[in-house]
């Protein structure tokens, strides 16, 4: 079931200069991204932010206004959805409820004319992998939502395509089935060797299946990296926002090494590149120290205090209105209202862009 | 829940209403006195001769050609609309023009659309003889108002299957003569057969209508019953009634009795 | 961009069309607009232009009828004038009449009590088939539905048997005194509305079910529980949720009754005139079709002056909730 390229040069994804419009609303702008082949890509971003329109245009029910969109050397805007190699994941799965799963499944092939005897193996095999193999006579509106989604995943898998493009095909899953099949496709990618393209507003479930993350952003990448890159160093305030993973500190810098903020001054490796910006840093960087530290000590009030199970999550008040987030070892004894010195590494320290 | 006592009472009286005069005209097929309503005896004699009576046959049969016929007309007309206004991405002000021609003549009363076909034969006369009062003007005005029933069941139909599974489909290398083949016309033929069976029952009971627009030689079931009546009832009508009354009955429960069967398939 | 492959048709040639116009996406294939609305304007085209010969210009014409004039033998005169409009209002050639206008005012009345009584029978009905046994529910509405499809001569002149002078109604009403001995219940007011409201009445059950059907006990409750009375309780809890329901039920049943004449015409006798029965006597015998399309036009008005009315009660409804 391994894909094999048509030809010895793999087939990569190239996104160039796309803009959308509907009516008077931009939705994408400029976008360019370029997708090596059998990659796990993730579209992330808020709702309204284009991740799904740029989807459609690659499955081929969206033209855009500007732009090209080739795969391989293949021009695929020249091309209707029917006849690109590839294949999409609705999110509400859009089986058809007068059709088996099995001939659900075999939907694409018969489509295409793939002779009987090889459709009949090919849908057996997808079935198997997906494990839905039991469910092949039944019909869609007696599966549940996990089982349907296999489904959706088998029958858009057993064509082959050459991109597989999945649009939030986890919104519908409770927190349990999520896990699963989140390790379920990333070991379903590995195997097929296909480039994914997972759209999705979850960021926990962008950082667990992907390889690279791009964030999307009112119709231009925010951020394209790696879930570590995106996760560790946002580069922008809203990313950092959108990650939900680090403190979001405003602060001044009139050019040298130091940045001046609501609660004190502190040492930056480097001068800021604004006058005027955000700095970030990570929950997990800030260390709760017993007296003052050496360099970029803060004096805070343990203001709330969560156990999360393998840390203690705390909620602490430094300058006015100002708290950050904190985190510490399970061990470590706090308690509200209590007083501490809290240390801020000056390399733990993100300069964001804005 | 605990209804109060009076509620039973009054929906008996509702449901009397409503089937005690033709519980008593079934009786009254079954008496032997043929003028006046005083019991005779009973008999099942004006059954048969309803059945062998001439005037009665043609009604039936001119009833029901009219109805196939018109129905058909319709259906087609009908459902070649539906689909034509569902599957294009007409501007708002063509949907709206549209919501309301298909749906003008459900809501107008019936003698207005009589009047209104009336009108539009007699300018048409002028043109040709065929649109003569007849079969033909019938068969033209039974299909002009059938057509918004038909259009408004498969339209609703349409609706349902939704945009998704057309896309679903294009996206799985189907060209637009499979998506229909296999796709949207599976699931509509329960829809585009309701609307025929819709049309073709309206057009069965139509009285209004038929009885402005209708020639001498065109006589359909009710008008006949009509005309019976402005004469002088015969027991053939009362036993002819009560065949239609039972029929109706039967097909509906009928109808309830499989649609009840079909949603009660297993669900998850 | 343009397509170089003709979307709707098969062969994969380029047409006119695809050669100068952009390029759409419809449902996945590349098109143009003139082929997309061309062919759709086929499929819809065929049916309104039926509609539009046989109904849409028929009507149009006879609102313009409403305002020319018969002719000397019957026929129609293409002249202006208000003569049919006032000889509705009472103006004829004989000086000032009630005669019409109070055919106009029965019409309106009858509809008006037909629906109210309608809705006084036909909601406890409702509730009491939603509080029968879930399996029992589908044949109770189907059994109400059953006289709607039975034709409305079979069923009115059924009525006109029930009541007739040998049958047990009229001979419980000969005894009571209520009427002369021998004489039959019917040609009378008291007829005309038995025949209405049984007519009418499936119309009026079955969207009211509908409503009665999707009511949300727990705020009747949480009525009761405020310590509302039964009529605030009946108001707030139950009435305001089957508002849509009743507006429906409202809505098809006082406009057929609007149009109603058959059932007047055999159990009302001659003197019990409607609309329905003026407009088919100046389309039949007196041939007078100029003053027969304005009647017409005072039904049509008439029920466009509900459903408006109607609209804006259940916006209001709406709105409040």
């Amino acid at each position: 079931m391994l894909v094999t390229p048509t030809d010895s040069r793999p087939l990569d994804l190239a996104i160039s200069g796309i803009d959308k419009s509907f009516g008077p609303v931009q939705v994408l702008r400029g976008l360019s991204i370029d997708i090596p082949d059998g990659q796990f890509v993730t579209l992330l971003g808020p709702s309204g932010c284009g991740k799904t329109t740029l989807l459609r245009i690659i499955a081929g029910f969206e033209l855009p206004d500007r732009g090209q969109v080739r795969l391989g050397g293949t021009d695929l805007l020249a091309l209707p959805a029917h006849k690109r190699p590839v294949n999409t994941v609705f999110q509400s799965y859009a089986l058809f409820p007068h059709l088996r799963v099995e001939d659900n499944v075999a939907f694409g092939l018969k489509s295409r004319r793939v002779p009987a005897a090889e459709t009949t193996r090919r849908v057996r095999e997808a079935m198997e992998t997906m494990r839905i193999l039991e469910l092949a006579r039944r019909y869609p509106h007696e599966l549940s939502g996990g089982q349907r989604q296999r489904v959706a995943l088998a029958r858009a898998l057993v064509n082959e395509p050459e991109v597989l493009l999945l649009d939030e095909p986890m919104s519908a899953l409770d927190a349990k089935l999520r896990k699963e099949v989140q390790g379920e496709l990333k070991r379903i990618q590995r195997q097929y060797e296909i480039t994914f393209i997972l759209v999705t507003h979850d960021q926990d479930e962008a950082i667990a299946v992907s390889d690279r993350i791009l964030i999307m952003q009112e119709g231009s990448i925010a951020q394209d990296g790696t879930p570590e890159e995106v996760y560790e160093r946002p580069v922008s305030r809203f990313v950092a926002e959108f990650m939900g993973s680090a403190n979001l500190i405003p602060a001044r810098c009139p050019g040298t090494p130091v940045a001046v903020c609501g609660f004190g001054a502190l040492h930056l490796p480097a001068p800021a590149p604004w006058s005027q910006g955000h700095l970030a840093i990570r929950p997990e960087d800030i260390e709760v120290r017993e007296a003052e530290p050496a360099v970029n000590g803060v004096r805070g009030l343990i203001s709330e205090r969560l156990f999360r199970g393998d840390h203690w999550e705390l909620l602490i008040r430094v300058g006015e209105g100002t708290s950050l987030r904190v985190m510490t070892e399970p061990d470590q004894q706090h308690h509200e209202g209590q007083h501490v010195w809290l240390e801020l590494p000056p390399d733990d320290l993100l300069v964001l862009r804005d | 829940m605990t209804l109060p006592r009076w509620v039973p009472a009054v929906s008996w009286l509702g449901m009397t209403l409503l089937y005690l005069p033709l519980l008593a005209v079934a009786v009254l097929s079954f008496n032997s006195t043929r003028y006046g309503q005083s019991w005779g005896g009973f008999t099942v004699d004006w059954y048969a001769r309803m059945v062998s009576n001439e005037a009665i046959l043609s009604a039936a049969w001119n009833s029901l050609v009219l109805g196939v016929i018109s129905t058909v007309l319709a259906t087609v007309l009908g459902t070649l609309l539906a689909i034509g206004l569902n599957r294009r991405p007409w501007p708002r002000w063509f949907k709206r023009g549209s919501d309301l021609a298909i749906n003008l003549p459900v809501v107008t009363p019936d003698i207005i659309l009589a009047i209104a076909l009336v009108g539009a034969f007699a300018v048409l006369r002028e043109w040709s003889a065929a649109f003569k009062p007849g079969m033909t003007t019938l068969i033209i005005a039974h299909t002009t108002f059938q057509i918004s029933f038909v259009t408004l069941v498969v339209s609703s139909r349409l609706t349902t299957i939704g945009k998704d599974q057309v896309e679903a489909a294009r996206d799985l290398y189907a060209n637009t003569g499979q998506i229909w083949l296999r796709v949207l016309l599976p699931q509509l033929m329960p829809g585009i057969i309701a609307g025929a069976l819709l049309a073709f029952t309206i057009s069965l009971d139509d009285f209004v209508v038929s009885f402005f627009v209708t020639g001498p030689e065109a006589t359909t079931l009710p008008l006949l019953i009509y005309a019976s009546v402005r004469r002088g009832v015969t027991p053939e009508i009362h036993a002819l009634s009560t065949v239609i009354v039972v029929g109706t009955m039967l097909a509906i429960i009928a109808v309830t009795w499989i649609q009840a069967a079909r949603t009660a398939k297993p669900q998850e | 961009m343009r397509a170089n492959t003709c979307g709707w048709n098969s062969r994969q040639t380029t047409c006119w069309s695809c050669a100068i116009k952009p390029v759409i996406i419809h449902d996945g294939y590349l098109t143009t607009k003139p082929h997309l609305y061309g062919r759709g304007a086929l499929l819809v085209g065929l049916a309104f232009l039926w509609m539009g010969v046989f109904l849409f210009a028929p009507l149009a014409g006879l609102s313009a009828l409403a305002f020319a004039s018969r002719g000397e033998y019957g026929g129609v005169e293409w002249t202006f004038t208000w003569e049919n409009l006032s000889r509705l209002a009472g103006h004829d050639e004989f000086g000032f009449s009630w005669n019409h206008l109070l055919i106009l005012w029965r019409s309106v009345v009858l509809a008006a009590v037909t629906t109210v009584l309608c809705l006084l029978i036909g909601f406890p009905m409702a509730f009491w088939i939603a509080a029968r046994p879930a399996a029992a529910r589908p044949l109770l509405l189907a059994l109400v539905m059953v006289p709607s499809c039975v034709n409305l001569v079979i069923r009115t002149y059924a009525w006109q048997q029930f009541l007739g002078s040998q049958m047990p109604a009229a001979w419980v009403a000969q005894h009571l005194g209520l009427v002369p001995d021998g004489a039959s219940l019917y040609p009378t007011v008291t007829a005309v509305y038995l025949g209405m409201v049984s007519a009418m009445l499936p119309f009026t059950v079955l969207p009211l079910y509908t409503s009665v059907e999707r009511l949300d006990w727990s705020l009747v409750e949480a009525a009761r529980d405020l310590h509302a009375g039964r009529l605030r309780t009946f108001r707030h809890g139950i009435l305001a949720q089957c508002m849509p329901g009743l507006l429906a039920a409202t809505i098809l049943t006082f406009i057929p009754s609007l149009g109603m004449f058959v059932i007047s015409d055999m159990l009302g006798g001659a003197k019990f005139l409607l609309v329905g029965n003026l407009i088919q006597q100046q389309f039949g015998s007196m041939n007078n079709w100029p003053f027969g399309a304005t009647a017409g036009l005072f039904l049509v008005i008439a029920s466009l002056f509900a459903l408006w009315g109607l609209r804006i009660v259940s916006e209001r409804e709406a709105g409040r909730r």
